[in-house]
């Protein structure tokens, strides 16, 4: 049977059917008026949701048939780096061409530029079938933000010059934000911008570092442009087309993702187009680009994750021990069972995720241009999409890396010795799934992300929704206890909240975030008992591992004990 | 110095039984084939054959026409080919084709494409995975009266009324002229096929032949009538048209079962099962010894 990265993936047909996006298809779809315009665009709703069935099942093919059995030979081959000029490998390549004849570059950019005008939510179930066949490739793929950026906040000759070129695949982009003394703290960066007052055209200089797919031809750079500013209020948002002026000067040797060139870069008076206002950089802008990153490197690591699962599933059935399959070892079925409810749990919190996100951008576009037909009920909305997407956007990002690095973890651990060699790919995979939790913002930046939401309660609303809903006969003892985790999780919430000691609540942040994961993940699960009985012993084994640990973190948070602070300035010095 | 001119192409395509994936159950007990078990797919060196004149149109311009006899749900390939970059499809159905051997299949497709009118190059995979005759390519060029090239590997180049081909040979390739028009057979190693292009998908998976009206009806109930569905894809130039044997001036007695020659003299039920294993020391003696018997027995060397 051919491979079908789609067609394999049972979990991912349940989360495209479950996926509801009808209220944010209305303003997407504009009310689904672009079909005699564009002969693609959906008739309705359900057409909508077939074009969606048609994205994945040729990605997964591609994936299946032509990416993913030449991963090995990508992390082998690897990005190059000779006379000043980066290339991919022959297999990355291979990989390009066959996603550009598919039409699939340019997912998320409205038709008028010869986009797919697909939704967030379906652009990161993309990302996450790329990442499984090769992760390395979803950073050249899953980089369609940028193109997003220039959409919303580029002037329109510069869209039309540039977009329909993403849209064909014939130019990839860039993320230019981190230098060598400016990354988690990006307010640091130093780059310049000036301008020539007479001719108002914008200059670069600078190194920039780190900066994954460098290579592009269109990169977005942060930099200062107002002189004598040292804070994020000085940095401006730029695009550049590349040209002589910009230099790469390396390529890093890296641990993982090799496929994907990570460069350094040298500006020297290179022309560069503001994008959007002055001063915004950082706050709107940049901030804008990493919660679509985050979402993207979350959908990465779950296709690590997916991957590094089925290599751990395939090879406890063929290994032979003590006269049987390892699996049937409890001990190794552990393993299993935690990976596929660990997988299953964060894919939908991702998707969960994604709608908010989609449903933000739209009310934020409505609300914007005043299209929405009630505006004070569309600002609310627009409001309420935005506290969601925000709290979750990195509570999915922590917890989806954070995954993935414990599967590819497991896996290793089934497949034993042999899991360490090279010749197997849950090495790669290991490797691979490494940068997840780092690029993009940490997971100790995503709780910093995440804490100040939740502490203003912004998932109350979802719980409350969840609480008040029926669920089937026979799991009623799961709903019992995810009221009573509720109830765990909202005293944590106040008592992290009534803390006076900052240090304190930057401690325990990461424990309430946890509990915040678990508890939506398993109503989400819950949730999808009422649609599907496969879910039921999913959701069990979920809210059974994760009630004991809940209550734990819970009590953490309640106590936040003084005792480690002091600790580490007793012990760290 | 390459022509300038459009090359206009049809491609000769089959649905066939999914061979290479053969289970136990899809085995009838007299030795024949369980098609109904089998999943229907484009046979693989059609595909090759598709992506060929793909390439060709991008390189010299000019269109891509696929065609293919067969029951009504073989529209399947020719969607597939449509989301995969033809110009154009067609159809030919009929109850009169059934039972063709390869004589009365070229009999069809060669009329078939003389009523298509003037092409330049006509190619199909070299076999299909079902009857693996290797036939129907060369008995079509004949009947059209063009000269043939199989086992096409790759077009070096079109230039001046002539085609220069290379020939996948087993012992090596070679390279040959020939005027044009003519038919090339192509093997599975003259490229790989493209995927589907899911924008041509979005835009033509409404795509119909008249017989699939009900069907495309129960999936999209917002066509309440089979004309409100013949009306839409009139009027998005997606109606697969189906040519009948009549409609391609077939005469009786040259077509389906009646045209064929062809009698199955005898099927032969080979079963290979193993029914002993031998475990090997892992010792430089036994495995050599292993080796020196594979071998013997002709299974290696």
């Amino acid at each position: 049977m051919s491979e079908n990265f789609f067609f394999d993936n049972p979990d991912l047909q349940f989360r495209l059917e479950q996926l509801d996006l009808r209220e944010a298809l209305e303003f997407k779809e504009k009310g689904y008026s672009e079909s005699d315009l564009y002969p693609g665009a959906p008739r309705n709703y359900p057409d909508a949701k077939d074009n969606y069935r048609i994205v994945l099942e040729v990605l997964g093919e591609i994936c299946g048939e032509r990416v993913a059995p030449r991963a090995a030979e990508a992390d082998e081959e690897g990005a190059h780096f000779e006379n000043g000029e980066v290339t991919y490998a022959a297999a990355t390549l291979d990989a390009i061409e066959a996603l550009r004849s598919a039409e699939l570059f340019g997912a998320m950019l409205p038709r008028e530029f010869g986009g797919l005008n697909l939704p967030e939510s379906i652009y990161q179930m993309m990302v996450e079938v790329v990442a499984r066949a090769e992760s390395g490739l979803m950073t050249v793929y899953g980089l369609q933000e940028i193109a997003s950026l220039i959409d919303e906040y580029g002037d329109p000759e510069t869209k039309a010059r540039v977009l329909p070129k993403f849209a064909r695949g014939e130019v990839s982009g860039a993320m230019v934000l981190t230098e060598a003394d400016a990354g988690s703290d990006l307010g640091a960066v130093a780059t310049k911008a000036t301008l020539d007052e007479a001719s108002g055209q914008w200059h670069l200089n600078g190194v920039k570092r780190f900066i994954t797919n460098g290579l592009a031809d269109v990169s977005v750079v942060l930099a200062r442009s107002e002189e004598g500013s040292t804070d994020a209020r000085g940095l401006s948002m730029f695009l550049v087309e590349k040209d002589a002026t910009v230099k790469i000067r390396r390529i890093e040797n890296k641990m993982g993702i090799h496929a994907s060139p990570t460069c350094e870069i040298q500006y020297t008076n290179t022309p560069a187009i503001l994008i959007g206002k002055r001063r915004f950089g950082l706050m709107r802008y940049s901030m804008n680009l990493m919660n679509g990153a985050r979402l993207a490197v979350a959908a990465q690591a779950l296709g690590i994750a997916e991957a590094a699962y089925r290599e751990a599933d395939d090879y406890s059935k063929e290994r032979i021990q003590f006269g049987k399959p390892i699996r049937s070892l409890p001990a190794v079925g552990r393993l299993l069972l935690g990976m596929k409810v660990d997988l299953e749990a964060t894919r939908a919190l991702l998707a969960e995720t994604a709608r908010w996100v989609d449903l933000w951008k739209v009310y934020e576009r409505a609300v914007t241009d005043g299209t929405a037909p009630d505006m004070d009920r569309a600002r609310a909305r627009h409001k309420q999409c935005q506290t969601l997407a925000e709290t979750m956007t990195p509570m999915v990002k922590y917890c989806s890396t954070e995954m993935g690095n414990r599967v590819c973890y497991q896996s290793m651990q089934v497949h034993g010795g042999v899991g360490y060699m090279r010749e197997f790919n849950i090495e790669r995979l290991f490797r691979d799934v490494r940068i997840t939790n780092i690029y993009e913002g940490t997971s100790q930046l995503q709780v910093v992300a995440a804490i100040g939401k939740l502490l203003n309660r912004s998932l109350d609303p979802l719980f409350a929704d969840w609480g008040a809903a029926e669920y089937p006969a026979d799991m009623a003892a799961e709903k019992a206890i995810l009221v009573e985790l509720t109830a765990t999780y909202q005293k944590a919430v106040d008592a992290l909240k009534a803390q006076s000691d900052r240090d304190r609540v930057d401690y325990y942040a990461c424990d309430l975030v946890d509990c915040a994961v678990w508890l939506t993940c398993a109503w989400l699960l819950l949730r999808d008992t009422n649609v599907l009985e496969a879910k039921k012993p999913v959701a069990r084994a979920y809210v059974a591992s994760i009630a004991p640990r809940l209550r734990a973190s819970g009590d953490v948070v309640i106590g936040a004990n003084a005792v480690p602070l002091e600790a580490i300035s007793a012990l760290l010095g | 110095m390459t022509d300038t001119r459009p090359i206009h192409s049809v491609v000769l395509v089959k649905q066939v039984p999914d061979t290479h994936n053969i289970t136990g159950e899809v085995m009838t007990k007299d030795g024949t084939m369980n098609r109904g078990a089998l999943p229907a797919i484009f046979n693989p060196e059609d595909l090759n054959a598709l992506e060929m004149a793909l390439e060709i149109k991008g390189r010299h311009g000019g269109t891509v026409t696929v065609i293919t006899m067969g029951p009504p749900k073989a529209a399947n390939i020719l969607r597939e080919s449509l989301f995969r970059g033809a110009d154009k499809v067609v159809l030919l159905t009929d109850r009169k084709f059934a039972g063709a051997d390869t004589l009365a299949t070229s009999v069809v497709l060669q009329l078939a494409v003389q009523k298509l009118g003037q092409f330049d190059l006509v190619l199909c995979g070299r076999q299909a995975i079902d009857g693996d005759t290797a036939q129907v390519g060369p008995q079509t060029a004949e009947k059209l009266g063009i000269p043939q090239i199989t086992y096409a590997e790759s077009v070096i180049d079109i230039a001046d009324g002539k085609i220069t081909a290379q020939r996948a040979l087993d012992s090596g390739s070679e390279i040959v002229r020939c005027t044009l028009p003519c038919l090339l057979t192509v093997v599975g190693s003259a490229n790989t096929p493209r995927p589907a292009s899911v924008r041509r998908q979005m835009e033509r998976k409404l795509s119909a032949a008249p017989g699939e009206y009900a069907a495309l009806r129960a999936k999209w109930p917002e066509f309440e009538t089979d004309e409100a569905v013949d009306a839409f894809l009139a009027k998005h130039d997606l109606k697969i048209p189906v040519w009948t044997a009549e409609e391609i001036g077939a005469t009786e007695g040259t077509i389906g079962l009646a045209g064929s020659p062809t009698q199955v003299h005898k099927i032969n039920f080979v079963v290979l099962e193993s029914t002993e294993s031998k475990t090997i020391s892992p010792t430089p003696e036994a495995i050599a010894a292993m080796v020196a018997e594979l071998v013997h027995e002709y299974i290696v060397g």
